[in-house]
């Protein structure tokens, strides 16, 4: 087996582990949403309520206080 | 980092880079206008010398085109875009206002340089990098800064999520900052002969072959990153906001983001089908340009079903008629690469006018129809005036379009015609055809393509006037529109 082949072969297997990944990927989107434990969805409300008035869909520094009292407890 | 009610985005940067974004449009497109017209009246190759040939104003075409109008684009929108969707104003930092003008000024007065080298033939001759050593130098501090400007903001955020369209923006940043310097790597010749070269002129560091490889690599990641990431980023932000229609499936278009960036990278050996590089990868490169559709085609389909229900807006709003016609366009040129990556077709369309043909219907069609719809959406928003004219916008939409498609169709039927004709053989297995057969027939596809140019070029100044008299001259508007952009 030269380099081309092993180049070759190389590829092939790198092609079908990402494709497993990518696959997997699908099943983790719609399973955590049927889970309940997340809502992708609602990211798209993200582009329609940008004024910097309206409150954030998911507010990051609300999240981080709630994780800090986490690592307390 | 408290918000109050008095806290508004700042547009600043976002006004700066949209003005040099109309600018390098129109100077590219000036040009491009001018090379088809050489290309049908060879005379009008010797109006000013050197300066004016066809070899010489190519590359200042490519390269204002994609470094020039896109790029500033894409930095437009991205100061405009990602405060609001991060919920958070650049005037909240200090730094990130001084760094956004920097980023404005280098990149300027680098651009300009750059073209100025070019039109005065000082080349790397590369294709798409034909900067040399120490103008790459220079952009690479240029993208360096945008980067600092996208994790600073990113890093000050009120919103956690990352709306999808930073995502895809963030995929531009980092794909061009790996391909560009990659594929730039050179060497000036003074080094290699012993101080007989020049200081000044770099060759590459790759050869042969292995040239190639890495050249297309980059050449076709470079549309990738350059000329599709971006905008699928634009119009995933500026569709919904405009039509008041949230993305049709949240989930499908991160699905295609990973979709695209596992498969594009792979699929740039396709401009090197039937040449010296091994041949599974020649394979590979058409068979993932063939699974590429399936990503691009995800998300455009994605945009047209945000429509869903809402299509009377097609008729009411020009910008939404903009901004469908993108992402058909952008079907067509998707639908389109991957059949002239099938090694039997490609025999036929490589090296022929089907290539520009190809890239035209793309960038025309998409690239700066979306680019033109996110400045007219950001207009009234960053200038707080109404658009001057629905009247001229639609004008300009209809010229357009009717430019790219002359464009397109004239090149297909050009190339097709050349690629029959050069492999065309009698029964003896001689050549029917010289080259100069070929020029004759093709002479009347070319006059079409100039009479597009002049129309495009055309619409284009009907967009930077209606523009220029929106800034100006449009009403003033009293509170920011919500979702339609308003216009007289
Ligand atoms: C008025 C609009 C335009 C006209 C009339 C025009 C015309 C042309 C012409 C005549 C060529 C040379 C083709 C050849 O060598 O046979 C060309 C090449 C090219 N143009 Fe344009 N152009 C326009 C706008 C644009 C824009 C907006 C972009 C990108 C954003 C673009 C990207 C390119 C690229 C990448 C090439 C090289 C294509 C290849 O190597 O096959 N052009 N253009």
């Amino acid at each position: 087996m030269d380099i081309q082949d092993i180049q070759g072969y190389g590829m092939f297997f790198l092609t079908i582990f990402l494709t497993v990944i990518l696959y997997w990927y699908i099943i983790y989107l719609y399973r955590s949403e049927k889970k309940g434990e997340r809502d992708f969805e609602k990211y798209g409300r993200i582009a329609l309520d940008d004024s910097i008035g309206t409150p954030p869909v998911e507010d990051k520094i609300a999240s981080e206080r709630e994780n800090t009292k986490e690592q307390i407890k | 980092m408290q918000s109050n009610a008095a806290l508004e985005y700042d547009y600043t940067v976002a006004k700066m880079f949209t003005y040099v974004t109309i600018l390098f449009g129109f100077l590219g497109m000036l040009v491009g206008t001018i090379l088809a017209l050489q290309l049908a009246f060879p005379e009008l190759n010797y109006l000013i010398g050197e300066y004016g040939t066809f070899s010489r104003l190519r590359p200042v075409h490519t390269n204002t085109v994609i470094f020039g109008f896109t790029v500033s684009g894409v930095f437009a929108t991205w100061y405009y875009f990602a405060q609001r969707v991060l919920k958070v104003s650049m005037a909240e930092s200090r730094f990130l206002m001084i760094l956004g003008k920097a980023h404005f000024w280098v990149y300027f007065i680098g651009a300009l340089i750059a073209t100025i080298t070019l039109v005065f033939g000082i080349s790397a001759g590369k294709e798409y990098a034909q900067y040399e050593w120490w103008i790459d130098i220079v952009i690479v501090i240029i993208w360096l800064m945008w980067g600092v400007s996208i994790f600073g903001i990113i890093g000050i955020r009120r919103e956690k999520v990352l709306y999808v369209s930073i995502w895809y923006y963030l995929a531009c940043f980092l794909g061009i900052a790996m391909l560009y310097l990659f594929n730039n790597m050179s060497i000036p010749t003074y080094f290699m002969t012993d101080g007989l070269g020049s200081i000044n002129h770099s060759v590459s560091m790759y050869a042969g072959t292995n040239d190639a490889l890495v050249q297309w690599w980059y050449g076709h990641n470079a549309v990738a990153f350059g000329f599709t990431v971006p905008i699928v980023g634009m119009i995933y932000y500026f569709l919904p906001k405009e039509s008041g229609q949230a993305i049709y499936s949240y989930k499908l278009s991160l699905l295609s983001f990973w979709g695209l960036m596992f498969v594009y990278l792979w699929a740039g050996s396709h401009h090197l089908l039937w040449s010296t590089v091994p041949d599974w990868m020649q394979t590979m490169g058409s068979a993932f340009s063939i699974v590429l559709i399936l990503p691009s085609w995800g998300s455009a389909i994605n945009m047209l079903l945000t429509m869903k229900g809402e299509w009377n807006q097609l008729a009411e709003n020009p910008l939404i008629k903009f901004m469908v016609i993108a992402s058909t366009f952008y079907m067509l040129s998707t639908i389109e690469g991957p059949i002239q990556a099938i090694k039997s077709v490609n025999a036929i369309a490589h090296f022929t006018d089907w290539i520009p043909g190809h890239v035209h219907d793309g960038v025309l069609g998409w690239v700066v129809f979306m680019t033109m719809a996110a400045l007219f959406h950001m207009a009234p928003r960053m200038w707080k005036r109404e658009i001057y004219s629905k009247k001229l916008m639609g004008i300009q939409f209809w010229m357009q379009t009717t430019a790219v498609v002359l464009y397109f169709t004239s090149m297909w039927v050009a190339g097709i015609t050349q690629g029959m004709m050069w492999r065309a053989v009698d029964e003896y297995g001689n050549l029917v055809y010289s080259f100069i057969d070929t020029v004759t027939v093709l002479h009347p596809y070319y006059v079409i393509r100039g009479v597009s140019g002049v129309l495009y070029l055309t619409g284009f100044i009907l967009f930077a006037y209606n523009m220029y008299k929106t800034i100006t001259a449009g009403r003033e508007l009293t509170e920011e529109p919500q979702f339609k952009t308003p216009m007289a």
